[in-house]
């Protein structure tokens, strides 16, 4: 297919069309209602269903029932939208049920503003919705990966029984980059062992709950989920290299971040500074060992976030203590110019670096003037 | 190669699809390129403004903080971004709407009565086609012939009809800018 320029969230709406999804429900909220818009028209024109929900709750809801179903569902939303569709989305994990999630972070907490953030690291990553699970989490750093990773978001909700997010910030949803469509897949409803049909009477019946009553199922459940989680671990982590192969000095930063790090990590390159950087694709599963491998022969790391350091703690856990891990972020919607990580670069280049400080305190007094 | 652009005015200038033009255009020429709104909770009359970034290899930034070419349709957008140019820039700006003329001698500035020209075409609403032409004459990376088949592949059927004034506001605003520029180098 000939690239076409798409905006980011038009594109991840076309992307779901193209992966088979059969049902949408959502509420609109600022930077992500394109997604909601572009697909009021293309659902209804494939004869698929859309609904625009009376709220967030509504729709996860509607979700959650659709994905029961066994049908390619998925939701859209932004920050504090998101944060109302904790409660379905803990459900939805408890159920085993697959399904598709997009979250435009926005500026927080609260109601924050429309700008573009990373604040919902945690959120998606670490929980966000009650109870043990995890939840694949996939972070485009441009449209072409958007448009990709929601296309791979359907077949591993699907393989996984479990939720996928894709998370990007406000910058990634409002942006036009040229960039290429798959190809139209024909909706194709897989024969699971585990979705509710229309099928009464022909075969033993099927019952989809987040409910057990008896703490010893549940416990097993847990343990189902767990070790799910680990076969994800191990299959799925994926990210992408910058001139790591010399690199004394690694940058990690996912979507927006990640890309304004890469303009620093060029000019650093240009000023003889053995700089890389790596962009952690998928957030959750986490790319620990990559990350694990490069502490055993670089000298530093940089985390740079729009957000107070969220995935910095996952960095520092698998570094270890071994060598010096810096942070710059920012935050409240306000997206780094690649500028203030190139003096980052430079202030790591010059002087010693001490690991007795934690970076988001060394950090916060270098962020006085702000 | 990497060059950015904002493009700034009112809300209903043309803002926004003159960047989007100049973005199909590097597009067509095989390039890398970003387009990104300033998408803040605006009205009509309100400002605008959007930052193109066209380069060989992956774009890393799509905002920046010191462009090296600007096209301001008013004066808001010139005050505002005539400072954070780039030395040795090209600001491209609707002399129709400014009431001074240039602070700094390190740019190029370029004066484009583009709101006269336009309602000489015959359409208002070309203004921010008269500022395209003009700042190509600070972006060889794209010809204006590749501008206008880009214009003519990505403008909707109902304004195909358009085209003929569209190409006339952008050779004229490209014309006024070679004149300038070449007083200047």
């Amino acid at each position: 297919m000939p690239k076409e320029l798409w905006k980011g969230n038009e594109a991840i709406a076309e992307a779901a069309v193209r992966a088979g999804l059969e049902a949408y429900f959502g509420y609109p909220i600022t930077p992500q209602t394109e997604v909601l818009e572009y697909l009021s028209r293309r659902m209804p024109e494939l004869g698929r269903a859309f609904v625009q929900a009376e709220s967030e709750l509504g729709a996860i809801n509607m979700v959650y029932g659709a994905a029961c179903t066994g049908v390619r569902v998925m939701s859209s939303s932004s920050s504090p939208g998101v944060s109302l569709m904790m409660e379905g989305i803990s459900y939805i994990a408890g159920t085993e049920v697959p399904a598709v999630l997009v979250n435009v972070m926005r500026g927080g907490p609260g109601l924050g503003n429309i700008a573009p953030a990373q604040a919902d690291y945690n959120q998606a990553v670490h929980g966000g919705g009650h109870g043990d699970y995890q939840a694949i989490v996939l972070a485009p750093a441009s449209v072409q990966e958007a448009i990709d990773l929601t296309v791979l978001s359907f077949d591993l909700a699907e393989k996984y029984r479990s939720i996928c997010m894709v998370i990007l910030d406000g910058c990634v949803g409002q942006m036009m980059e040229p960039a290429e469509m798959p190809e139209m897949k024909p909706v194709h409803r897989e024969n699971w062992d585990w979705n509710t049909d229309a099928k009464m009477g022909k075969r033993e019946r099927r019952i989809l709950s987040s409910i057990y009553l008896d703490p010893v199922e549940e416990e097993k459940m847990n343990l189902r989920l767990l070790n799910r989680w680990r076969t994800i671990e191990a299959n799925e982590v994926r990210y992408k290299e910058y001139f790591l192969d010399d690199a004394e000095i690694v940058i990690i930063g996912f979507g927006t971040a990640g890309r304004v790090a890469l303009s620093a990590v060029r000019e650093a390159r240009a000023q003889g500074i053995k700089v890389g950087l790596l962009r952690p694709i998928t957030v959750s599963p986490f790319p620990h060992k990559v990350i694990d491998q490069l502490a055993g022969r670089v000298d530093a790391f940089l985390v740079t976030e729009m957000n107070s350091g969220q995935m910095l703690e996952d960095v520092r856990l698998a570094v270890k203590g071994r060598v010096p891990v810096e942070f710059y972020g920012r935050m409240g919607g306000v997206v780094p110019f690649p500028d203030e990580i190139l003096n980052e670069i430079h202030r790591m280049a010059k002087v010693k670096l001490s690991a007795d400080v934690h970076p988001r305190d060394a950090w916060l007094e270098r962020m006085a003037h702000v | 190669m990497q060059k950015e652009i904002i493009i700034s005015g009112f809300g209903g200038q043309g803002v926004l699809f003159a960047g989007q033009v100049i973005a199909y255009a590097a597009m067509d020429s095989g390039k890398q390129v970003t387009w990104i709104p300033s998408y803040g909770p605006e009205m009509r009359g309100g400002t605008a403004n959007c930052t193109v970034v066209i380069a060989d290899q992956e774009i890393g930034s799509p905002l920046v903080k010191n462009p090296p070419l600007v096209i301001a349709l008013n004066l808001p957008s010139y005050d505002k971004y005539e400072p954070m140019m780039q030395v040795g820039g090209t600001l491209v700006v609707n002399q129709s709407m400014v009431d001074r003329g240039a602070k700094r001698a390190d740019i190029n500035t370029v004066f484009v009565s583009a709101n006269e020209i336009a309602e000489q075409i015959g359409d208002k609403k070309l203004t921010n086609m008269v500022a395209v032409g003009a700042l190509l004459a600070a972006l060889p990376e794209v010809t204006i012939e590749t501008l206008e088949e880009a214009l003519k592949a990505h403008l909707p059927a109902r304004h195909q009809h358009l085209l003929p004034k569209n190409y006339e506001a952008l050779r004229r605003g490209f014309e006024s800018a070679k004149e300038q520029l070449a007083v200047i180098v």
